[in-house]
């Protein structure tokens, strides 16, 4: 996209920025992560349907913030990132410039965060439309079924944490799995290993998960696990009225306490 | 012994198949219902897959399961008791279907697992397994074996390799001691081999992997790793699915008085993989673990176990979520 290429440009000749994170084509012709720190390098920047990677991960990782100030390629889950990455003081606001590209693939002028937030308030922040339904139908099923369900695409985990690695919301730099005293979560990849770790996951992301999906896209094995946290982003919904990333002076719906939150589930 | 060579007719595979279910198990490839290419033990003849390019994971852990028992252990007030594992029982199996890149894999796996001191569970394993192989009539942009001194129709690791024929049956040559003995018992279905032509794919070569190990014992500190690594997030996935990858973590898991120690799988491309108990990691940041991953592979095991750490499957750069494509950096890394 035309206009990507020459903000990035100009981000990178006025020294507002160190580094555009954004998109290239690879040899094969999949979409990947681009890092341009040169003006004269910013013409192998692309947009298209291919660039569904959630960029924001790239925003905690150390090499990446060494460069200095990051101008980043954001879609609508990636802004969304962005906004909790703010919120939880992982990344500010000052540190970053944002290349917006609109949910029909436009480019969006994006002059500062409270910019940012006035798009993503009008744009609808539900799950995925194919999501929806896959989960509307796991709603359906009973208990056991559900159980049965989730043991058996669990079975195949391989524990690569690819899932974990891909999301902008798993930034903590000690992950629970990594815990070994006391061991919360069996090492081993086996059904029942597997079950708790992605249970735990998904705990973790509960009213944090931002719905990109990107965790599913990224497991090697097929596993549909951003269906499980993108339940939990319905249940936020439904019980607390929030969407994640919506504000950059969000609380996160589990571990805040409010006076007249319902505590029907106590009694 | 000197390799011989037959043809089985298409229509004999099934029976040659059932022949072997009928004393042993069988670890064959099959289309799963998420349409991966997976191994599964004794599938019926006709849900096995002769078509397919590659399957997700490997077929490694036939003699490195992702997770395998060493020994079961009880603690008592004052002493404990150990129990180990009887390796005799582990089972025959035969491995149906493996490509090239993957029966060479257990001669790679054999150079770490057997370095200097045998790996006892490791080597039990590979002990009862018999591989079938079936040369390639498919590759894709990610193949590389011929850059790693194999090709689509090597016999490496084969015990007897089906190569496919342009008349649809299989020329079957027999390797080994184990591949003869499978001929032995329904000699029927090998019939003489003429000069039938072969349907085997072409791959092209990419890199010389003698100049490469070269060129990366001077590389360490190239800028190289940096640049080609900011956007590795540090997952798994490469190792998991590699063939050759072998690093493993050794872990205790106590109920009450009785527990195991077990192995499972590992990744250099995680941070924890060389955290210290002091907090120092000497691999602090992801492009020191890409280097690692390479370095190992390319130039440790080459120059220490005399055998290449890469088969050049290709299955690292299709399961990347990233598209960290890793024939494309040997490549340049060729040239760095």
């Amino acid at each position: 996209m035309n206009s990507i290429v020459s903000r990035a440009k100009e981000l990178l000749e006025n020294k507002s920025v160190q580094v555009i994170v954004g998109f290239e084509a690879g040899p094969t012709g999949k979409a990947r992560p681009a890092f341009v720190t040169y003006p004269s390098k910013t013409d192998i920047l692309i947009f298209d349907e291919r660039c569904v990677q959630n960029l924001a991960v790239y925003l905690t990782k150390k090499e990446v913030k060494q460069f200095g100030k990051i101008g980043i390629v954001a879609t609508l889950p990636i802004m969304r990132s962005i906004m909790m990455l703010i919120s939880e003081q992982q990344v500010f606001a000052e540190n970053i410039e944002i290349l917006g590209v609109s949910t029909e693939g436009k480019y969006l002028d994006i002059a500062d965060i409270q910019v940012m937030q006035g798009y993503i308030e009008k744009c609808d922040l539900s799950n995925p439309s194919n999501d929806q339904e896959t989960l509307a139908m796991l709603n359906k099923m009973s208990m056991q079924e559900k159980f049965d369900y989730w043991q058996n695409e669990l079975s195949t985990c391989i524990k690569c944490y690819a899932c974990r690695q891909a999301c902008p919301m798993c930034y903590c730099t000690r992950c629970a799995v990594e815990c070994n005293q006391p061991q919360w979560i069996p090492v081993q990849a086996n059904t029942h290993g597997n079950m708790e770790w992605h249970i735990l996951r998904a705990m973790h992301l509960a009213g944090r998960c931002i719905s990109c999906g990107e965790c599913g896209r990224a497991c090697p094995v097929n596993i549909p696990c951003h269906l499980l946290t993108m339940q939990l982003a319905d249940q936020a919904h439904k019980y607390f009225n929030v969407y994640a990333g919506t504000s950059e002076k969000m609380s996160s719906v589990l571990s805040t306490y409010e006076p007249n939150d319902k505590e029907s589930f106590i009694l | 012994m000197e390799t011989t060579h037959k043809i089985i007719r298409k229509h004999s595979l099934e029976k040659l198949y059932v022949t072997l279910l009928e004393n042993r198990k069988i670890y064959a490839p099959v289309k799963q219902a998420d349409n991966l290419i997976g191994y599964q033990y004794n599938p019926a003849f006709s849900e096995v897959t002769f078509d397919h390019l590659q399957s997700t994971l490997s077929v490694k852990n036939v003699v490195f399961p992702k997770v395998e028992n060493l020994f079961y252990y009880t603690n008592n007030k004052t002493d404990s008791t150990v129990k180990g594992i009887d390796l005799e029982k582990f089972p025959e199996v035969v491995l149906w279907g493996a490509h090239p890149c993957d029966t060479a894999a257990y001669d790679v796996l054999r150079s770490i697992f057997c370095w200097d001191i045998k790996d006892e569970f490791f080597a039990a394993r590979l002990e009862k397994l018999v591989v079938i192989g079936l040369a390639c009539h498919k590759s894709d942009a990610l193949c590389f074996c011929t850059s790693v001194g194999l090709s689509p129709d090597s016999s490496k690791g084969s015990d007897i390799l089906l190569v496919p024929l342009n008349n649809g049956d299989y020329k079957a040559e027999i390797i080994t001691e184990k591949g003869s003995r499978i001929v032995a018992e329904s000699p029927e279905i090998f019939e003489n081999y003429g000069d039938e032509t072969v349907n085997v794919t072409v791959v092209e070569q990419k890199f010389d992997h003698k100049q490469l190990t070269s060129k990366l014992s001077n590389a360490f500190e190239h800028p190289f790793w940096l640049a080609n690594s900011l956007r590795c997030i540090g997952c798994g996935a490469c190792a998991y699915v590699c063939p050759t990858c072998a690093c493993f973590d050794i872990q205790d898991e106590t109920r009450g008085k009785n527990g195991k120690r077990y192995r499972s799988w590992d990744s250099c491309g995680f941070g924890l993989f060389t955290l210290h108990t002091s907090g120092h990691n000497p691999r602090e940041v992801q492009s020191q673990r890409w280097r690692q991953r390479i370095l190992h592979k390319f130039s440790y095991m080459p120059e220490r176990n005399e055998s290449l750490g890469c088969v050049g499957c290709g299955r690292c750069s299709r399961a990347c979520p990233v598209d960290m494509n890793i024939a494309e950096q040997l490549q340049a890394l060729q040239s760095i």
